[in-house]
């Protein structure tokens, strides 16, 4: 809270709209470039598509391989933006205000590309519909309820509506500053959008209980998310690692950390391209790194457990697993990186105060910790498919292909490209936020000492 | 009679509540003015009438819309063609309870929305009296008057210490 600068509403406006209205000189330069790396992913696709599956490295008996572990990879990242932007709102953290847009952005953003990698496996896209929707009306075959790969999409589909609806219904004030900063086109799609946003005190009431309101819906739909992501693997019976009970918060609590860190990213790269040192600030990069000690800490309690427990049993199949996915290469040299970088490097770091408010320290350690998130999700899936099964007499190993490693960059790149693009139209940072924040805030004086202090509302 | 729209322009939240005060005491009623800012000011900053709501009844609405189309989903579905697969039961309460819980869920965020939306009153078409300068940091007051009272609002507006006063 010391950090904090006294800004009117002309200049709030003027900041937080220079990446909508104005456009920045690296920004076209950095469309095209995330831009032509997406459309070389669209190719492999295409290829895929035109070759069949045999271009990955998919083989019996490992038919889930990168895409899938991508998948789970960018459905846990979505769960960065409810979890930080609903329990934030809901505790009404002061320092939530410059971060919640982003979340949220970021949420929308990685389950749409999440969406893409199931229908990328599938090899032959178009069958999705034979598996989602009731596609043969004249023969009443239904999709298959009981399959885990319906509930999926379900799950997937709540949170994508609700999670954009929630970012709209948030961005309503915003588009109505838009609507009356801009000309010709531009004017009628925010007026459009704004529905006609006056700022009276029903409409800022509305806006208040609906934060509210909507977090309380969408926190347990966040939590159901992953748990069914994490169902796709522990309703099997069959693969070792993966039938095991604690798989729902074990994924909820890694996706939380890798979220988070996603979004400590995201923040880093939002102050330095648009210079946006008077909102996000050293004192949230603080905070947001003191959740991730405690997340992070959390999720590894989960994997110890998770590892001990499996051991515990010494049921044969079992301890051969593990054996398989610490010890045996190239399993355990992935298994050491992830490790190092999910945990033992990142989280001491984040105890120093010095590493917490250093905001380059905080953009690498949190790269790191999703690199080895993404690791985690790997040696999950892809040892356990890859062991030889009882009375199944086909094993063998997986390498991503060329062609697997290009489109799963490439996801990457297209989360970039669309939040740039996002950015240029409306702004990353939610302007009422700031203003309110401002409003809220003075400095009191206590003794000889001047201290910022945040008024809050009697509930 | 037909209503006139009057806006006055105040550069401080206090002159903004001052309006608010007079227009009260000058015996307009309450429904007939308005404060517009461009900042969520602490409820009752201008003395302003607090608003009432229904939102909370739009959720369990939809959540109950969302049950019953999960339970056609997937119980009718099933039903409508019951093949027995593995030897579970047609009707397997598990995912049921997945696939009910997630429309439900579903249901509930769609028309809280919708009900956000509403109570708002929002979409609003019309073209208002408004100025751009709100989301500045001015603070409009906005009466809506009979052509006979017009001058007495302008009064008010006037004396609280508008900057600038449009008509429409």
């Amino acid at each position: 809270m010391q950090q904090r600068r006294t800004l009117n509403e002309i200049a709030i406006n003027r900041e937080l709209l220079r990446g909508a209205l104005e456009t920045p000189g690296w920004w076209k330069f950095a469309v095209v470039g995330l831009a032509s790396i997406v459309v070389i992913g669209a190719v492999a696709f295409g290829f895929q598509i035109n070759k069949g599956l045999g271009l990955t490295g998919l083989s019996r008996p490992v038919f889930w391989g990168a895409y899938i572990t991508t998948f789970v990879f960018w459905v846990g990242i979505s769960h960065a933006g409810i979890m930080i932007s609903a329990i934030l709102r809901l505790t009404q953290a002061e320092w939530r205000r410059p971060v919640t847009r982003a979340a949220e952005l970021l949420t929308v953003f990685s389950l749409i590309t999440a969406l893409l990698f199931p229908i990328i496996h599938e090899g032959r896209p178009w069958r999705v519909i034979y598996w989602l929707v009731p596609y043969d009306f004249a023969r009443g075959i239904w999709p298959n309820i009981r399959s885990p790969l319906f509930w999926d999409p379900i799950a997937i589909t709540t949170y994508l509506t609700g999670s954009t609806l929630f970012l709209y219904v948030a961005m309503l004030p915003d588009l109505g500053v838009l609507r009356d900063r801009t000309i010709g086109w531009r004017h009628a799609m925010y007026a459009a959008l704004s529905l006609g946003w006056r700022g009276n005190p029903r409409q800022w009431r509305l806006q208040t209980v609906s934060g509210i309101l909507l977090s309380a819906l969408m926190l347990p739909i966040f939590v159901s998310v992953h748990s069914i992501v994490s169902w796709d693997f522990a309703v099997v019976i069959g693969v070792e690692g993966w039938h095991s009970t604690i798989f729902a918060p074990y994924f909820v609590i890694g996706a939380v950390h890798s979220g988070v860190s996603a979004v400590v990213t995201m923040m880093a790269l939002m102050r330095w391209l648009w210079k946006w040192d008077n909102f996000i600030r050293p004192e949230h990069f603080d905070a947001l790194a003191r959740l991730l000690i405690v997340v992070g800490t959390t999720w590894f309690a989960f994997t110890l457990i998770e590892i001990m427990f499996s051991i515990y049993t010494l049921e044969a199949p079992e301890l051969a697993f593990r054996d398989m996915q610490i010890f045996q290469w190239p399993w355990s040299m992935l298994f050491i990186i992830f490790m190092m970088a999910a945990f033992f490097i990142p989280v001491p770091m984040w105890l120093f105060k010095s590493v917490r408010n250093n905001i380059a320290l905080m953009f690498w350690t949190s790269i790191l910790v999703n690199i080895g998130m993404w690791l985690e999700r790997f040696l999950i899936f892809v040892p356990a498919l890859a062991r030889k099964q009882p009375f199944v007499y086909t094993w063998g190993s997986y390498t991503p292909s060329l062609i697997e490693v290009t489109i799963v960059g490439s996801s990457i790149a297209f989360v970039g490209m669309n939040m740039l693009l996002f950015a240029k139209f409306f702004p990353l940072i939610p302007l009422f936020e700031a203003k309110e924040s401002q409003v809220f805030t003075t400095n009191m004086r206590i003794g000889r000492a001047t201290v910022p202090a945040v008024l809050r509302e009697q509930e | 009679m037909a209503q006139t729209s009057i806006l006055g322009l105040y550069d401080n939240p206090d002159s903004g509540a001052d309006a608010m005060d007079g227009l009260h005491q000058a015996g307009f009623p309450p429904g007939d003015f308005d404060v517009l800012t461009g900042t969520p000011y602490p409820e009752g900053a201008f003395g302003e009438h607090v608003p009432q709501h229904r939102l909370f009844r739009f959720p369990i609405f939809g959540a109950m819309i969302g049950f019953t189309i999960a339970i056609l989903v997937t119980a009718g579905t099933q039903l409508a063609y019951p093949l027995v697969t593995g030897g579970k039961p047609i009707l397997a309460i598990p995912p049921m309870v997945i696939i009910t819980y997630e429309m439900t869920m579903l249901g509930a965020v769609i028309m809280t929305v919708v009900g956000i939306i509403f109570e708002s009153r929002l979409p609003n078409l019309q073209a208002d009296l408004y100025d751009p300068r709100i989301t500045e940091g001015m603070i409009g007051v906005v009466v809506s008057c009979d052509e006979s009272r017009v001058q007495e609002a302008e009064q008010v507006l006037r004396s609280t210490g508008a900057l600038e006063i449009k008509r429409a």
